[in-house]
């Protein structure tokens, strides 16, 4: 049964938000680094892009597939994880902690109220 | 429907996940590709390979057919020897790639890829009527009835033959399954059943290929697991097979080799005996290698820190006047390397190792360098590409 933390928020196309003040924290589910299967690559938007809800914005590669990573909310990169491109691995070994992909500057808050809560996305994914 | 092979339900207990491959339903990994890749590099992995095809030709026409219908010499082989063969149709292009064995002085075993079996069959009912003595062979497709096991690795030696006990009772004449050398095939006995071992494999590593009939297969399976997991032995799938052999620069029917293309263009030329006398595509590859290739699938590995190249991406030449040259055909982070690999079609003007290209990664330029085959040395016997079995998954 996948971790599915409480306290965050998560996307139908299985990001995961972590919401302080005005900033967001973007990740991938540990549902999604199952799927993925081991982690061997990660490329993660520019610093200072600013990016739509929905917009395709990183990379994940598994040794056989790459697979597109999408914005959850709007709003612009303020920092990425170096530490996630130089050992992708964490993306699969702790998917909510140092497998972080990249923290956004909120420009529409809002759309934070479309974003699934736990139980949803347990429902969503199947359990 | 997608076909299933006799081993599934032991699949789906050991928690595999299940891909389409060649209209099979085969486990792509069971615990991780990078994990099942190491384990095979290290110690040992046990492989379904049971989608493979079997054909027998038998008959005291089937040499002479045989030798026709495929690009090496066939004269060589004593029983209970194989080679690594081609089938090619008229323009020299791969009808498909395969091992041919020896298994009775009259008898061949053709293993084939799981995607060509029905357009080898049909391919070979074309050449029968060249053959020499046409009425003088028979051509059976066995692929349903039996099963096939590759167990690959360096420590497989020192368990298969608890396994596989006693000598062979057919083909090479062996005491122990470990006294095959490469290439030979033998009958032994497991728990009465007659089985036949080969001492090839598809991954670099020295290893057997087991051919079982159809029921025997499950007991097979557990009993190599079991007496290998002391010596790290791991279920393996289809993912760590394309990883090892990329790794090693052997061709996968569809991916370097195809109907328009020649084996002179896949860079595979040690089972092409145009010397042995005439031969189905033998006349245009003469002329092929008279006139000499344009273009030839090399070897490469990325250059630096990038995202593994896959099937598709574009080649270009390096420099200020950089142009397309072709695409990649296969590609993967290596797990032995760590780096992106892959192999590609290029100029034949690129093709000399140490020749630097960039492979284009959604958008933007990477640097990679061509290598020699294999990519990957692996420390233990089995390196030599081409003299270990090249088969295709």
């Amino acid at each position: 049964m996948s971790n599915i933390p409480a306290d965050l928020k998560y996307a139908r196309s299985h990001e995961w938000v972590r919401v302080e003040g005005d900033t967001a924290t973007v990740g991938v589910t540990d549902h999604a680094q199952h799927e993925l299967t081991d982690v061997v690559f990660v490329e993660l938007p520019a610093v200072g892009r600013k990016l739509k809800a929905g917009e395709a914005c990183a990379v994940v590669e598994s040794v056989k597939t790459a697979s597109d990573i999408y914005a959850p909310v709007s709003g612009e990169v303020m920092a990425v994880n170096d530490a996630v491109t130089a050992n992708p691995g964490l993306v699969n070994s702790t998917p909510y902690g140092e497998g972080w992909f990249f923290k956004l500057k909120l420009t529409q808050p809002a759309e934070l109220d479309q974003l699934l809560d736990a139980a949803a996305y347990r429902a969503q994914i199947g359990g | 429907m997608l076909r299933r092979t006799p081993l599934f339900a032991a699949h789906q207990r050991l928690g595999a996940r299940l891909v389409e491959f060649g209209g099979w339903e085969m486990p792509v990994q069971y615990t991780g590709i990078v994990e099942e890749h190491l384990a095979v590099r290290q110690a040992a992995g046990l492989f379904d390979i049971s989608h493979m095809g079997e054909l027998l030709v038998n008959g005291p026409g089937a040499e002479a057919f045989l030798n026709h219908a495929l690009t090496n010499d066939l004269r060589k082989l004593a029983v209970g020897q194989g080679q690594y063969s081609m089938l090619c149709n008229e323009r020299g292009g791969v009808v498909d790639d395969l091992y041919v064995y020896r298994i009775k002085h009259d008898e061949y075993l053709l293993v084939v890829n799981a995607s060509r079996i029905a357009a080898d069959w049909d391919w070979l009912q074309t050449q029968v009527d060249h053959a020499p003595t046409p009425d003088g062979f028979q051509l059976q497709n066995v692929s349903d009835d039996w099963a096939a096991l590759a167990v690959q690795g360096p420590r497989v030696v020192e368990f298969i033959g608890a396994v596989i006990p006693g000598g062979s009772i057919g083909g090479t004449l062996a005491a122990r399954v470990t006294d095959l050398k490469k290439n030979q095939i033998a009958g032994f006995v497991f728990r009465g059943v007659s089985l036949l071992v080969a001492r090839t494999g598809y991954t670099g590593e020295d290893g057997f290929e087991v051919l079982a009939p159809a029921g025997q297969a499950e007991a097979l399976w557990n009993a190599l697991l079991e007496a290998g997991a002391a010596r790290g032995l791991k279920p393996a799938g289809l993912g760590a097979r394309d990883t090892l052999r990329t790794e090693m620069g052997y061709p996968l029917y569809g991916h370097e080799l195809n109907e328009t293309t020649t084996p002179f263009e896949a860079g595979i030329t040690f089972c092409v005996a145009l010397e042995k006398g005439d031969f189905t595509g033998r006349a245009a590859l003469l002329r092929q290698k008279a006139a000499g290739v344009t273009r030839r699938c090399v070897a490469f590995r990325m250059s630096g820190k990038s995202a593994p190249p896959r099937p598709g991406y574009a080649l270009w030449s390096a420099g200020a006047a950089a142009r397309p040259l072709g695409q990649v055909v296969s590609g993967t982070l290596s797990p032995s390397l760590g780096v992106g690999i892959g192999t590609g079609f290029v100029p034949v003007e690129f093709a000399a190792p140490g020749t630097v290209l960039e492979v284009e990664i959604r958008g933007r330029r990477a640097p990679a360098v061509v290598v020699p085959k294999p990519i990957y040395r692996p420390a233990g016997a089995g390196a030599a590409p081409g003299s270990s079995g090249t088969k295709a998954s």
